[in-house]
């Protein structure tokens, strides 16, 4: 072990020595080169791909900004939403700590739809990254819970209700329905007890979880290799070195590209919440800007629009039982891809009409779902959230059928790219 | 690709246009109303501590943090807008008792710190202005905007009162119904209608401003913040070109 690090002293100086000191006892230059210098991702990467990295940009931010706002909040009934007025008001720069975590949590949703979407763009689930799929279906759960929990802390009356509908939609299943909402509560309403088991939730469970998933998620990709947009394995076609010919190191060329990214990213982040911080009530609703109130429901009660494509499945159905199934099953159904996929090939580019058609009629289900569940439930509107809801389920239903009788082309030996 | 991009551009400018719509409640007039005109919420903070606070509180506000924004002394504070023997740094409430509001009003008055984020500066200053005379009420006065509110018409003396006009009509059915037509001052306050918008108008300034301190200052850092990042963004685009230039 000395002699390594003379060696390094004598050829690279005292830095160059310290990293031989710390390698000969952590694999520090190990998993860089794992992970970023020797990490070879194919070099057709389009704007698709920058979500991936956005995600854990956003998880960062939340992260941070999440710790600063725990400084100053206090979960309980009593104090929760003056605590988040005094967030707003006499702590420094509180409000800006604040408008970043409650703007990162809408951003957190559109950056994940978008790189959920791009895996189904380009079949970024097929084997063998079935369970780099799996780990992101988990992470997108996760968060679904993280923002769930997170929306009941500032304590306003939207937060009470929303927590209050959503919370007895576990009322709906048989036998345990009503003891599980208790369970849940850990009292006969929303109460300080909700209250403070969901801080727990958001700040210390969910977001251990939540790394623990990223962390996987990303390992599990480094194994498999990143697919791309044109969805053919890069090590099929290897150099003398042994080396994807279409392959390009991670560092610098993608975190240099990732890095623009970002920064487009934080410019449209920030011109909301400097400029449009409650996005005309989508990101922050005007009724929770009124105190939670037990005794009167806000005018017109809905969630955050991240999760109105399921709501709107959720009162397209007049049987409570059924609608919280299929709700769930519109969410489940995402983890069974990899396997309803009877694709031969990965990328949208060689797919046939049919699978094309299908999966802009999902695209488009998806949000109209999502306009339609922040709407009031009109007879109308109900309609067209059925025809919605059929479409977003014949997508992953008939997905084994469609996908086998589509006529594919075969895609290239090597990716599509012109060089800049 | 570049499609795909412009179809992103296309759904976000459809968002902002419907944000910046939202919020309406069928006829409400705008109140106009700018946050960074000082002397207007000067005059708002004024109208308010004459003619809101004795019921309503803002107490998520303070004193001091006003008089720093609204660009007056802390003597003028004092001298004008206090009148209680509260300290620069309290915040705003009033003493108006739980037991006294339940039996002259049947709730207790609603602290106004946050009304124009919950309700929207136009809801406010729609109902301000719409108050009229109703015999049927406790108070001598309804209002158009919360019908059956329980607040007396505080503004009276400066408005003057009104009286609905309505329209009467018969649908297919035949069940007669009324609408609004319009208002008519049957007896002229101390301001013309011009004058009354305009303290309406004030005093919706300075609510709005209170729901929000930061407001201003939160726009003017972001116009700095976001050249920051325009140009952090174009230097990364040309540190991005030269790396790939090695990629064929």
């Amino acid at each position: 072990m000395s002699t390594s690090a003379e060696t390094a002293r004598r050829s690279g100086g005292r830095l160059a020595a310290l990293r031989q000191w710390i390698d000969d006892r952590f694999p520090m230059t190990k998993m860089w080169k794992e992970h970023a210098a020797e990490y070879y991702a194919p070099k057709n990467f389009n704007f698709w791909y920058y979500f991936g990295s956005l995600a854990l940009v956003v998880l960062v931010l939340q992260i941070v900004t999440g710790i600063f706002l725990t400084m100053n909040y206090k979960p309980s009934a009593a104090d929760a939403f003056s605590s988040v007025e005094y967030i707003m008001r006499d702590v420094e720069w509180g409000w800006l700590i604040r408008y970043l975590h409650s703007t990162g949590a809408s951003a957190f949703f559109i950056v994940v739809y978008l790189h959920m979407f791009r895996a189904l763009l380009y079949g970024s689930y097929q084997k063998p990254r079935e369970l780099l799929w799996i780990f992101g279906f988990l992470i997108y759960l996760c968060l679904m819970a993280e923002a769930f929990f997170g929306y009941l802390l500032p304590w306003g009356n939207m937060s009470y209700w929303g927590a209050q509908v959503i919370v007895s939609l576990f009322g709906a299943i048989p036998w345990i329905g009503t003891s599980l909402v208790e369970w849940i509560r850990g009292d006969y309403y929303i109460s300080d007890v909700t209250l403070n088991r969901f801080f727990a939730l958001h700040v210390v469970a969910l977001p251990l979880a939540l790394i623990f998933l990223v962390v996987a998620h990303i390992l599990a990709l480094h194994e498999v290799g990143s697919n791309n947009p044109d969805g053919i394995e890069i090590k099929k076609v290897k150099g003398p070195d042994g080396l994807p010919l279409d392959g390009i190191p991670f560092h610098p060329y993608y975190t240099v590209k990732d890095t623009v990214g970002v920064g487009v990213f934080l410019i449209v982040f920030c011109l909301i919440v400097f400029f449009a911080p409650e996005m005309g009530g989508y990101f922050l609703e005007h009724a929770n800007f009124d105190p939670a109130n037990p005794l009167q429901t806000p005018e017109h009660i809905a969630p955050v629009w991240y999760f109105t494509p399921f709501y709107a499945i959720l009162r397209a159905v007049p049987n409570k039982l059924a609608g919280v199934g299929l709700m769930g099953a519109a969410v489940v159904l995402l983890a069974f891809v990899p396997w309803l996929d009877r694709g031969k090939v990965r990328s949208i580019r060689y797919r046939g009409p049919i699978f094309k058609a299908f999966l802009i009629a999902f695209a488009i289900s998806f949000v109209a779902l999502g306009w339609l569940g922040l709407q009031p439930a009109t007879p109308g509107y109900t309609n067209a959230a059925r025809v919605f809801g059929i479409a977003y389920f014949a997508f992953f239903l008939l997905m084994p059928w469609y996908t086998r009788i589509d006529r594919t082309r075969q895609p290239p030996d090597r990716v599509t790219y012109h060089a800049h | 690709m570049r499609t795909e991009f412009l179809a992103l551009v296309a759904a976000l400018a459809v968002t902002s246009a419907q944000a910046a719509g939202g919020g309406g409640h069928g006829q409400l007039q705008h109140a106009n109303n700018d946050v960074s005109n000082k002397a207007s919420l000067q005059r708002g903070a004024r109208n308010f501590v004459n003619y809101c606070l004795g019921c309503h509180s803002a107490k998520y506000v303070r004193y001091n943090r006003v008089a720093a924004d609204i660009g007056i002394t802390e003597q003028q504070l004092i001298d004008n807008l206090m009148f209680t023997g509260e300290r620069p740094h309290d915040t705003i409430v009033n003493a108006i008792n739980v037991d006294d509001a339940n039996r002259a009003f049947g709730v207790v008055p609603p602290d106004l710190s946050l009304v124009a984020r919950s309700r929207g500066p136009d809801h406010i200053y729609s109902f301000l202005r719409s108050f009229y005379a109703d015999p049927a009420k406790a108070t001598g006065a309804n209002n158009l905007v919360l019908p059956g509110t329980a607040m007396p018409h505080v503004l009276w003396e400066l408005q003057g009162i009104q009286n609905v006009v309505w329209e009467g009509q018969v649908d297919a059915q035949g069940n007669a119904s009324k609408h609004f037509k319009e208002f008519e001052l049957v007896s002229p306050g101390r301001m013309d209608p011009h004058e009354f918008d305009a303290f309406v108008r004030d005093t919706v300034n300075f609510l709005d401003y209170i729901a929000e301190p930061v407001q201003l200052k939160r726009r003017s850092l972001g116009y700095r913040v976001t050249a920051f990042l325009i140009f952090f963004t174009l230097l990364a685009w040309a540190l991005k070109k030269e790396f790939w230039k090695d990629v064929k």
